[in-house]
């Protein structure tokens, strides 16, 4: 029986974030802002704009879950449910893997239904919006799960969420390049299905290996 | 049933504890003692297989509890110093979420053996109220549910009295003692005197 302890875990982790949906909302803000200073600074030309806006909005998105990656294991830790995580007789990277799926809901989902909306800040067309959302629906899974191993990681370390993100973003490095690669293939008119391909294997190597990874890590800093 | 053979922790540079042996059956309990620093929660979480000993093992039912860990997981239930519920959440869906992750599946009267829980432990009328507005001592007994609740056959507790009133020391003693009196085993720590009625308690001294 194994759908039961995800199913458990995702569960609650919604019922929490819903019950402090500040930490979702600046998330979200902080994407949103960043994704806005770009047109700012650079000024009106569209020309410029877009052809900046892919790798833009998906280096926003990046940071964004970046942000979001520190509490992930860091508030379980604390209040002791980690240790009880890791007592069940459930394998813990089950209970991970739960917790990555809730983490992509909360702010790999609402980041993908965002970007289409930023993106005519940069004058695309509906088109290659769509691409840009759907890449961004396909890439930020495997930015949740490959994350986790990085918060595992630098759990309890003092001062560990810059060091989160010097090992978390170059990992992030072949999402962002296919991602972008995938809506700029469509703004020059050529297929983007090579793209989705390799982004949807990042995806499901992300989602499915980093749990087991990310579960040895965590029993580690238990010990 | 549980057995330690040859037990040895290091904590940093320290050894704290060397040789240990002992062995328990159902039916027992052992007050680990010892001043702050002994190890005793050290000890408590390698018995648990939280951490690993520097040297010697621990047997469940004959088995050592890293090769066996599923069978042995599923017969502990293990209280820490942190009271292991959601700060954010009421008291029920703690206990309701914490037994849908200990247990292979859900039972279909969960949620009433819940209720029927958190009434023992002396917390009817706040089953609905988001833990955090809950004291201390309610916050522990949140924690101790899982003991009612869970049913498992080794109890392990780190400082389990502490913020509970006198009344719900009596009650938490007396609970230890009807389950030493079902065959269930107790390794616990406390600095308070504690009398289990019906039951013996052995002392492991740490020094």
């Amino acid at each position: 029986m194994t759908g039961p302890v995800i199913g458990a875990v995702v569960s609650r982790d919604l019922k929490l974030a819903m019950r402090r949906r500040a930490d979702i909302v600046s998330v979200l803000f902080f994407f949103i802002i960043v994704a806005t200073l770009f047109p700012l600074g650079i000024g009106p030309e569209p020309e410029i704009l877009r052809r900046l806006a892919p790798g833009v909005l998906w280096i926003g998105a990046l940071l964004a879950t970046i942000l979001s990656l520190p509490r992930l294991f860091a508030d379980d830790y604390q209040d002791g449910t980690l240790e009880q995580l890791a007592l069940s007789p459930q394998p813990l990277a089950l209970s991970v893997l739960g917790k990555v799926i809730a983490h992509w809901l909360v702010s790999g989902l609402p980041l993908a239904l965002l970007t289409p909306l930023l993106g005519l800040q940069f004058d695309l067309d509906p088109e290659i919006l769509g691409v840009l959302a759907l890449s961004v629906l396909v890439g930020t899974p495997a930015l949740s799960g490959v994350g986790a191993i990085g918060a595992a990681l630098t759990l309890g370390v003092r001062g560990g969420g810059v060091l989160l993100s010097l090992l978390v973003l170059p990992l992030y490095i072949p999402v962002l390049i296919f991602g972008a690669g995938a809506v700029d293939a469509a703004s020059s008119g050529l297929g983007t299905g090579v793209y989705f391909s390799i982004l949807g294997a990042l995806t499901l190597a992300g989602v499915f290996f980093a749990p087991w990874a990310a579960a040895a890590a965590l029993r580690i800093a238990l010990e | 049933m549980l057995e330690v053979l040859n037990l040895e922790c290091v904590r940093g540079e320290r050894r704290l504890f060397a040789g240990l042996e002992f062995r328990m059956d159902s039916g027992e309990a052992l007050h680990v003692q010892g001043r702050n620093g002994s190890g005793k929660t050290s000890l408590l979480r390698i018995l648990c297989g939280l951490s690993t000993p520097a040297a010697g093992e621990v047997r469940w039912r004959g088995r050592h509890i890293a090769r066996a860990p599923v069978e042995f997981r599923e017969s502990l239930c293990y209280l820490g110093h942190k009271n292991a519920i959601k700060e954010e959440l009421t008291p029920l869906e703690n206990l309701l979420v914490s037994t849908r992750l200990a247990e292979e599946a859900m039972e279909g009267e969960g949620a009433q053996e819940a209720l029927s829980a958190l009434a023992a432990v002396g917390l009817s009328g706040y089953e609905d109220l988001p833990c955090k507005y809950l004291s201390q001592g309610q916050k522990r007994r949140v924690a101790l549910a899982r003991l009612v609740h869970e049913r498992r056959a080794l109890w392990v507790l780190d400082e389990p009295f502490v913020a509970l009133d006198t009344a719900a020391v009596e009650w938490l003693s007396g609970l230890i003692g009807a389950h030493l009196g079902r065959g269930g085993l107790t390794v616990l720590t406390t600095h308070q005197e504690v009398r289990i009625p019906g039951a013996a308690m052995r002392a492991l001294q740490l020094s």
